[in-house]
């Protein structure tokens, strides 16, 4: 009975060691942004003052609520973009026979293998051809290149497993496959698009090489560079406590988010790997 | 189009019928086609053409500021070689350049070791999550956080919790008689990667685990009901029936992983700029390419980098072809 109890209490403090590790570097987060002053530099494990001066100074700092406007833009118009090529894309993938179609599901994968710094150049050049150089345009344009192959994938797998009648009674009525995608099939694919978008958000969300490259001024630049290039009233002296704050503005939305979607989250998220 | 104004037998097809039902496929897929075009459109113009483009800047001797003015100069930025009038011969080029084999060797061993260290841990974490016990939706949400949080914070909040004057793990580790004075974990030569290492594992070991979980989940349970009627011991049961029917999964994960590990370019640029030790291929490719207008080098730097994870993609799925004939599984 001992030998019982003493391996359920291990058992629980892996459990407890667990959770600790995960949630504390945030929860560490959150507590120093609340600080101000010389208090900051102080370790504490409990919260010992509420401030809000950091986060004052965040939303005083200039451009940190256009960068904020910025990533929501860019997020939220990049998904829009993704999901409405990837719909039409994935019904002819997974409802038409034709050939080719597993060299081109192989193609879209192997696109999302790439690494991001093998176009940098190449997309460079393309962007400033286009004149879409320090805009967020030039980012929506670029963040398809891993938002779309993986869509693609996930949907298309989810409409391949829809049954085959709901279609066949929908062209017998006569409709087209314009009609099929957005009156039958759309309807039922909500829980693959929930999915689907919300992986997409938070990628072009947090996505920084892209943005660091192809922005150059503060007015155009997404949160996650924003961050990254906050910097103090002198080189030496770094701003622990507005980045703590900027950090936890940007990813408390995030977090929310993946918490209520969590199962959907790691539906996708394994239907992207292990099917993959 | 056509539509038939009688109402057929289900079941039964007329000739007419069969005459429609292929016209049907013909414009169904023409409108398929259709229907793929904006995607490849888009893919061809953000992924095929850049990355060509890229292959070509590598062969030349463009510039940041005159990419127009690109000229070719062949293998050049790859490797080149000049003999001086005294005999000796100078090398110049990637391929003799110590700073680009350093960030091979960094970007290897930050693949290996983190990928190796995610799965170890990302199997036990799946294992408690793959137990009944009170709670553990708690746990499972608790795990998402990490990954949830955006890389660029997630080293921003690391970097000051391993600052060397205030920050916490210096303060608790003293704290613990573990270090007798504090370190500066992220400037120091000797503990860079180690904090690399600790940010990117506590980040990705989630993502780990969730797919682990989902191999974990398709094993039945009637074999861990016989394998307890038998009395083996656990860890037996672990290493000699889990391991070999989550396999296929972990092998996925573990594939997944690497490939990423091997780009990565966002933790390293934040928590450990300018530290020797943590350059990775991807971090000096864009030093060259965009901060030191060295544009074609990096270019070369970037392709090469590519030519890598290509031959590692299709080495995997050539070794995954032998195997599936093998019969292995």
């Amino acid at each position: 009975m001992a030998w019982f109890y003493a391996k359920r209490t291990a058992f629980y403090l892996l459990v407890i060691a667990i959770v600790v590790e995960s949630v504390f570097p945030f929860y560490y987060a959150i507590l120093t942004s609340f600080k101000s002053g010389t208090s900051l530099f102080q370790v504490d494990y409990w919260p010992t003052q509420i401030s809000w001066d950091n986060y004052a100074a965040v939303f005083q700092n200039g451009s940190f609520p256009q960068n904020l406007l910025n990533s929501v833009v860019v997020a939220t118009l990049t998904v829009a973009l993704a999901l409405l090529f990837a719909i039409t894309a994935a019904y002819a993938l997974s409802r038409v026979r034709f050939r080719g179609r597993g060299i081109l599901l192989l193609t879209i994968l192997s696109v999302s293998m790439f690494p991001q710094i093998a176009v940098l150049a190449g997309l460079f050049e393309v962007i400033r051809t286009f004149g879409l150089f320090n805009t967020v345009w030039g980012l929506i344009f670029s963040y398809t290149i891993f938002t779309l192959p993986f869509t693609v994938w996930v949907l298309t797998t989810f409409m391949r497993d829809l049954p085959i009648e709901i279609e066949e009674a929908a062209i017998v009525d006569g409709a087209g496959p314009w009609v099929i995608i957005t009156r039958v099939f759309l309807p039922l694919m909500w829980p693959a698009l929930v999915t689907t978008g919300l992986l997409a958000f938070i990628a072009a969300w947090n996505e920084f090489l892209f943005a660091l490259t192809f922005t150059s001024s503060n007015s155009t630049r997404t949160v996650p560079v924003a961050i990254a290039l906050l910097s103090g009233a002198s080189q030496f002296e770094i701003p622990w406590g507005t980045i703590m704050a900027a950090s936890v503005i940007v990813t408390v939305p995030l977090v929310v988010l993946v918490l209520i979607f969590q199962r959907k989250i790691i539906s996708g998220l394994t239907a992207g790997g292990v099917k993959g | 189009m056509t539509t038939e104004s009688t109402a057929p037998l289900p079941g039964t097809l007329t000739v007419p019928q069969i005459a429609i039902k292929s016209e049907l496929l013909t414009s169904r897929t023409r409108a398929a086609m259709w229907f793929l075009v904006p995607m490849m459109v888009a893919l061809a113009v953000v992924a095929g053409w850049p990355l060509l483009r890229t292959i070509y800047f590598s062969f030349t001797n463009a510039s940041l500021s005159h990419l127009d003015a690109a000229q070719f100069i062949g293998f050049n930025n790859y490797l080149h070689w000049t003999t001086l009038k005294s005999g000796k011969v100078l090398w110049s080029g990637v391929l003799a350049d110590p700073a680009w084999w350093n960030a091979v060797w960094n970007t290897l061993r930050f693949a290996v070791i983190s990928v190796v260290l995610e799965t170890i841990i990302g199997t036990i974490v799946a294992l408690v999550l793959n137990a009944d016990f009170v709670g553990r939706g708690i746990v499972r949400a608790a795990i998402l956080v990490p990954w949830a949080i955006p890389t660029i914070v997630s080293a921003k909040m690391w970097g000051w919790m391993l600052n060397d004057q205030f920050g916490i793990v210096n303060d608790l580790l003293m704290k613990l008689h573990l270090i007798d004075h504090k370190i500066a974990w992220t400037a120091n030569a000797d503990t860079a990667m180690t904090a690399v290492l600790v940010v990117d594992i506590w980040k990705t070991t989630p993502f780990m685990a969730l797919l682990i979980l989902a191999g974990l989940q398709m094993v039945p349970k009637d074999i861990y009901e016989a394998t307890a009627i038998d009395g083996v011991h656990p860890i037996k049961v672990f290493f000699r029936v889990t391991l070999p029917l989550i396999r296929p999964a972990l092998m996925v994960a573990v594939i997944f992983r690497l490939l990423d590990a091997m780009r990565i370019f966002d933790l390293i640029y934040v928590l450990t700029p300018n530290s020797a030790q943590t350059k990775t291929m991807s971090v000096i490719s864009r030093e060259n390419l965009i901060d030191f207008d060295k544009f074609a080098y990096g270019s070369a730097e970037s392709t090469l980098l590519f030519l890598t994870i290509a031959i590692m993609t299709i080495l995997y799925i050539w070794l995954g072809r032998v195997n599936l004939a093998g019969g292995d599984r």
